[in-house]
């Protein structure tokens, strides 16, 4: 792109005429565009307001947005296709790490991303950088329990102190850190999981779940329609739901605190846009910005250090340190191990029998 | 006409034959040959329930299908073409609704706090409110709405093709109007019957959408074994071995069927 524009100086130097210079510019202009995935609904219509139009506008490119709930078997697909059509996907971190391991993922160069390399450790892997932090939270209907709330996950398990129709997630991913600490442990001594008291567990409340749903649209409409009476859920969904006036609220206690990633798919079609675009997506000020649109806490922390963010907000956040300090904070080492992937796989024989 | 055909011909080698040939492949072949992703499916019980399910769903909709859809295009069958044009019409209407939207219709009927629930509370017929939906009868009734109009629109085709004259000839011999029908138009009427069991049967077989939403999580039909697999292994084999083993049985079945009907006749109405 830089040389073409040199090339073109070059021409208008020999004479050519300076059309041609003009179509050259716009032309390779045009061309800086990406493709960005997220997950849709609330949270990507967030993300274009706080993070993606800015970013664009900033960069000159344009960004192309699609969506999908889950990722991963796309990222296969593409990547295995040889002709990827995604740049960057922001996905649950686990897929990040476990895509770089397999060869789907980028790696990135953190000298060319200089906003993510003055990230904390903790929050970048050779292969992502985390873009924003929700959280696996217990909600429930304020109609069905206006006081005496359940709070946490022994409540939750408990059918008969908190009778009422329930929802998990069709997922073991949090599901199996929640049932541990229905059976007791403790949220910072829960890896390596402990997989079969966890699934022991599940086998308890199995029979009282009403829907074990897929889609985080489906648990906002299992809470808001009052299909259930407590869910895990996101606790953006949550408060998405609530703000439109319906009698739900959930505690961050004994939550699981979750990020996603943005990563690059291998072979992506415009990978140097994609790096610019990297690090402009975790610039502090956008990151910042998010919150401000929806109820999830950045991805970087010195997002907090903007007075983007005002003290009153940041407590309404999951990563927000006091918030935080009450829930248990995901492992994703632990779920890309052979360990988590072997507990993935005994998911579905779980819920067929 | 092989000139004629080979277009047709080109689209099908091209759109169905590679694609599923590419497919059974994968399945037996990753990093060399492997019979590892068959060797899963045939031992691993969740696969047989899966299959099991599948079946017995796709059997409970193409009979409940064939029960509403008959009289439906009987009806339109009998009465003048004015009357027919607005029935068929209507048989098809829903194909310009998407099946996602169908599909959460069905969910604001059939939930807790949905419509049928609360109108059986307000009679008071109930006083807890009814099971309808996150289970196997949500995802059959959604299903048995949405493949409607595959089963209706063949039998109208035959029936249209009975002559009247046969129903007017049994009268004359003495036949009660209940069994010309029996012993007449009925059978006429089969080679329809088994064309929209066939397609109803057959469409069900792959279904997704209708158990994802309205199964609860619980109604894990094949085709979402499929997409799960792709999701669990690290290869498409995986995926692709549940695909081809579906494929086979739907193949064996036709084998059997046709042993008893000759289907070729039927479904080609010569």
């Amino acid at each position: 792109m830089k040389m073409k524009r040199d090339l073109g100086i070059g021409y208008a130097l020999l004479g050519a005429s300076l059309g041609a210079i003009v179509l050259t510019g716009t032309a390779a202009h045009a061309a800086e565009q990406i493709t960005f995935v997220s997950q849709g609904g609330v949270y990507q219509q967030a993300q274009t307001v706080a993070i993606l139009d800015p970013s664009a506008k900033k960069l000159g490119i344009t960004i192309n947005q699609d969506s999908i709930p889950d990722a991963w078997p796309a990222i296969k697909t593409q990547v295995g296709s040889g002709k990827p059509i995604w740049d960057v996907v922001d996905t649950p971190t686990g897929y990040c790490l476990r895509g770089g391991e397999q060869g789907l993922i980028e790696k990135l160069d953190f000298s060319k991303i200089p906003n993510a390399a003055a990230m904390p450790e903790a929050y970048r892997s050779p292969y992502s950088v985390s873009y924003e932090f929700y959280s696996s939270v217990l909600a429930y209907s304020q109609k069905t329990f206006p006081k005496d709330a359940p709070n946490s996950w022994v409540d939750f398990w408990d059918v008969k102190k908190f009778p009422g129709r329930r929802a998990l997630r069709n997922h073991p991913i949090a599901t199996l850190e929640a049932a541990l600490m229905a059976d007791g442990v403790a949220p910072d001594k829960l890896y390596p999981l402990d997989v079969d008291r966890a699934f022991k567990k599940l086998e308890e409340i199995k029979p009282h779940i009403t829907v074990w749903w897929t889609s985080g649209a489906q648990s906002a409409q299992l809470l808001n329609d009052g299909e259930v009476d407590m869910e895990m859920a996101w606790n953006g969904r949550v408060s998405a739901v609530a703000k439109e006036g319906a009698k739900v609220a959930f505690t961050y206690n004994q939550g699981i605190l979750q990020s996603t990633s943005l990563c690059i798919l291998k072979g992506a079609p415009n990978l140097g846009t994609a790096v610019n675009f990297l690090n402009e997506a975790v610039d502090p000020v956008h990151q910042a910005n998010l919150p401000v649109h929806i109820d999830y806490g950045p991805g970087n922390p010195k997002a907090f250090e903007t007075n983007v963010i005002k003290p009153e907000r940041a407590a309404q956040l999951p990563s927000e340190p006091a918030n935080a300090a009450k829930q248990a904070l995901m492992s994703y080492a632990w779920w890309s191990s052979p360990a988590g992937e072997a507990a993935e796989k005994r998911w579905a024989s779980f819920m067929q029998k | 006409m092989l000139a004629l055909v080979s277009p047709a011909l080109l689209v099908i080698l091209l759109l169905i034959m590679l694609p599923v040939g590419w497919l059974a492949w994968q399945s037996i072949y990753h990093d060399g040959f492997t019979l590892e992703n068959y060797r899963r499916i045939f031992t691993e019980d969740i696969y047989w329930r899966s299959f099991a399910l599948t079946f017995e769903i796709s059997l409970a909709v193409t009979v409940i299908a064939l029960l509403l859809g008959y009289p439906v295009a009987y009806l339109a069958n009998a009465v003048p073409k004015g009357w027919s044009m607005l029935i068929l019409s209507l048989v098809v209407l829903p194909f310009w609704t998407s099946v996602l939207v169908r599909a959460y219709a069905w969910l604001a009927l059939l939930q807790r706090t949905g419509v049928i629930n609360q109108f059986l509370r307000y009679l008071d017929v109930i006083g807890e409110p009814l099971a309808l939906v996150h289970n196997i009868f949500g995802t059959v009734v959604a299903t048995v709405h949405i493949l409607l109009p595959f089963m209706v629109l063949p039998l109208y085709a035959t029936m249209q093709k009975i002559p009247g004259e046969l129903m007017q000839a049994g009268a004359s011999l003495g036949a009660s109007p209940s069994l010309s029908f029996v012993r007449v138009f009925l059978p006429l009427s089969l080679p329809g019957v088994l064309a929209g069991c066939t397609m109803v049967f057959v469409l069900c077989l792959g279904f997704y959408i209708t158990p994802e939403l309205l199964g609860g999580g619980r109604t894990v039909m094949v085709s979402m074994l499929v997409s799960r697999n792709v999701e669990l292994y690290n290869q498409f084999g995986a995926a692709s071995a549940v695909a081809v083993v579906l494929l086979a049985s739907v193949l064996l079945i036709f084998v059997v069927v046709s042993r008893f009907i000759p289907l070729d006749r039927v479904l080609g109405q010569k």
